[in-house]
């Protein structure tokens, strides 16, 4: 690999040892070989294994098992055969809300279309990027309004970005806000610091558990509630919505904190003279906070979004004890998805929903951090 | 020269009104109470007896019901060896695992800031053959190393020649980005594979296998997390360090961790929580010997369903470290940060 590592300002002159000035002119490779080769060890095997994995079926002939190559046969069966209702969901026919969603959101799509292609920062690659970008999320949203505002039911896609985008925009407006309050000068804020970190502690399998009894309607804690309103015979978790809603408010208890953290400790490695020149200049706190925190603070907010985004989409201990991804399979999470069929022993067909996965993370990822990084960095 | 001053304190120096005080304690108390109900349900579950879990709602010890240890006895005494062999496990892994990760990716992270790559297309399109000359040699039969070597042979010759005439390649970001994508992948398409890997070199049911599995798939986010702590830290403190003669290696060491060490003690704090909690790969990679807490606790669902008051006991001695380490810890989070550090 030819790095040409150029030590934007950090030539330095050391005379004294050669082999340390020999070490320093190698310094860029010296940083980021050990983590790149360790990352590349333990990425492209397990990419390429599981690939060739979700081209073939696990078949069992006279001596064992072996995988037979049957080309896109498992991704023909998520996308057109009878895994379609599982992955997909099925559509209903489309309502007036459901009409309106969709013709306000294309045509946000296509103004914002409009307006880079009447720009000034035109170019060829930027604009079949986005045309490309846009036709995709065009798709994503059909999917969704389809399944979702009408009678159909939603497969596993779209629970799952139903997941990653209700929990991590929760998530982030906790997380912010806590962060906001906790770095005021409060007697106190120590503790509240300590305390708020506490959900991310606890061992995912465990979190799920803890929520399946909190909210046990008949011996839960909430079962005074439950009561008064009459629903300690029926299992609310039998509802498709409340069911998801129990796996969100999981999820959301669990990783505000992550979110609450990082901006934490962003917030509080600001320089302080600006906000004291501002103040000076007769800035009140919400100025200060859209004009000088919030730009500071947005390459770390866009970073750990994008970590959430991604953990997000593998969600899968919650929906699986809590729900056991039921009733039927309303809660049930991509990860979930590929684990449950990994077990029926379809393996390939496990491969190709995790793939499917990667192909939308992936999607997502990239939209989004080429929607957002060129502003973090203009800020 | 620079003065590094420092200040304890927080960004908001103005003195905060009574009525702004006041709201600000509701809605922090009111999160408190969030987070910590379902933590109090945990610790009152872990002093009842089945019996008592099963009956119903028991909020208060001693008024709503009698508390017992027997649960505390099972854990500690009964289980004993079981209780203790995947905490010693859990602890080795996940601090060795989160110092190497930590060092590694903060390396990495400040290197993909302040240096400037460049991975040309020609060496990346002769990594791909090599690859792909490696993947064919196994798939044809051929034993492992043999494929390796294939691969390692092909790629120093193709770099050397063929890959010199691409002048385009790839800048930082990029590999930011690559290294991130390593974690879209789900752990379930993952773990098969990682699985062959250490069975091959006899690594299956170690710490090492754990330790290294934990390492490469916490280093992205390492990375991506000082990335943004070291593009904070002024780069004039590091230049006049250079220009006083100090190497890449003594200016990283000491003038960028120090002052990232807010930084570096949140990353450290998370991705020990993550080593500490991770379920899917240790329940493939381990099996009696190496084995975790986080499969003790998920052993506890039972045939006759989930034991719950064995369950809360085990989550209650798991986190209890972890909070020891984030009281320790959250003063050099808390502690003033780069204050006026250049001036002029």
């Amino acid at each position: 690999m030819s790095i040409h590592a150029s030590p934007r300002a950090l030539r330095a002159s050391s005379w004294w040892r050669p082999v340390a000035a020999r070490l320093d002119r190698f310094a860029g490779g010296v940083f980021i070989l050990p983590a790149v080769l360790v990352i590349l060890a333990f990425s492209i095997f397990p990419l390429l294994t599981s690939l060739y994995v979700s081209l073939s079926r696990l078949g069992f002939s006279e001596g064992g098992v072996q995988l037979k190559f049957v080309g896109f046969a498992n991704y023909a069966k998520l996308l057109f055969g009878i895994d379609r209702p599982h992955f997909l969901g099925v559509s209903g026919p489309l309502t007036p809300i459901g009409i309106a969603v969709l013709v306000a959101i294309y045509g946000l799509f296509a103004f914002l279309l409009y307006r880079y292609a009447r720009g000034p920062n035109l170019t060829v690659g930027g604009l079949v990027g986005r045309v490309l970008a846009t036709a995709i999320a065009g798709a994503l949203v059909w999917l969704v309004v389809n399944t979702i505002l009408t009678s159909g039911r939603p497969g596993t896609l779209v629970v799952t970005l139903v997941y990653v985008a209700v929990d991590v925009s929760v998530q982030y407006l906790l997380g912010l806000g806590l962060a906001l309050l906790v770095v005021q000068h409060l007697p106190g804020r120590r503790f509240f610091r300590v305390v708020f970190l506490l959900p991310m502690m606890i061992t995912p399998v465990g979190v799920a558990y803890l929520f399946r009894m909190l909210v046990d309607t008949s011996k839960g804690p909430l079962y005074p509630l439950w009561a008064h309103f009459g629903l300690t015979d029926i299992s609310w978790v039998t509802n498709p919505w409340g069911a998801r809603l129990a796996v969100m408010v999981g999820d959301i208890w669990q990783w505000t904190p992550f979110i609450f953290i990082v901006l934490l400790a962003a917030i509080e490695t600001l320089p302080h003279e600006l906000v004291e020149a501002a103040v000076v200049d007769g800035a009140n706190r919400l100025q200060v906070f859209w004009r000088i925190t919030f730009p500071q603070i947005l390459p770390a907010t866009v970073t750990v979004v994008l970590i959430r985004i991604i953990e997000g989409f593998k969600i899968v201990d919650l929906p699986n004890v809590l729900t056991n991804g039921g009733p039927g399979t309303a809660t049930e999470s991509l990860t979930l998805h590929a684990y449950t069929i990994w077990r029926a022993l379809d393996i390939g067909g496990s491969a190709a929903v995790a793939y499917m996965l990667l192909i939308v993370v992936t999607f997502v990822g990239i939209s989004y951090v080429n929607l957002l990084r060129p502003r973090a960095a203009a800020a | 020269m620079a003065s590094i001053r420092r200040r304890g304190g927080s960004v908001s120096t103005t003195s905060i009104s009574f009525p702004a005080m006041t709201l600000s304690y509701i809605a922090l108390f009111a999160w408190t109470f969030v987070v910590l109900f379902p933590l109090y349900w945990l610790a009152v579950t872990a002093l009842k007896t089945p019996l008592e879990v099963n009956g119903g709602p028991f909020y208060i010890p001693w008024r709503d019901f009698q508390p017992t240890l027997d649960s505390w006895h099972y854990i500690f005494f009964d289980l004993r060896e079981d209780t203790f062999r995947p905490y010693t496990n859990t602890v080795v892994v996940g601090l060795t695992s989160t110092a190497i990760t930590v060092l590694l990716g903060s390396m990495a992270a400040y290197a993909l800031v302040r240096m400037r790559y460049q991975v040309g297309f020609g060496a990346i399109g002769s990594f791909v053959i090599a690859l792909a000359i490696a993947v064919v040699v196994v798939v044809a039969g051929g034993p492992w190393p043999v494929g390796l070597v294939a691969g390692i042979a092909v790629f120093v010759l193709l770099l050397q020649t063929v890959a010199r005439r691409f002048k385009r390649g790839v800048g930082n970001d990029d590999i930011a980005f690559w290294m991130i994508s390593q974690r879209m992948l789900p752990p379930v398409a993952t773990v098969i594979p990682i699985y062959i890997f250490f069975q091959q070199l006899q690594l299956l049911d170690t710490w090492a296998a754990l330790i290294i599995t934990y390492t490469a798939a916490h280093l992205p986010i390492v990375v991506w997390l000082m990335r943004d702590y070291f593009q904070s830290v002024p780069v004039e403190l590091e230049e006049s360090a250079a220009i006083d003669g100090a190497s890449p290696y003594r200016i990283f060491r000491s003038i960028v961790l120090p002052l990232a060490v807010p930084g570096l003690v949140a990353t450290f704090l998370f991705v020990l929580v993550f080593a500490w909690n991770e379920y899917l790969i240790a329940l493939f990679l381990t099996s009696a010997n190496a084995q975790t807490l986080p499969l003790t606790v998920a052993a506890q669902n039972a045939t006759r369903g989930p034991q719950w008051w064995y369950m809360s006991v085990l989550i209650l001695i798991m986190i209890g470290p972890v909070i020891a380490m984030a009281i320790a810890l959250e003063r050099y989070i808390a502690k003033g940060l780069l204050v006026g550090a250049v001036k002029g």
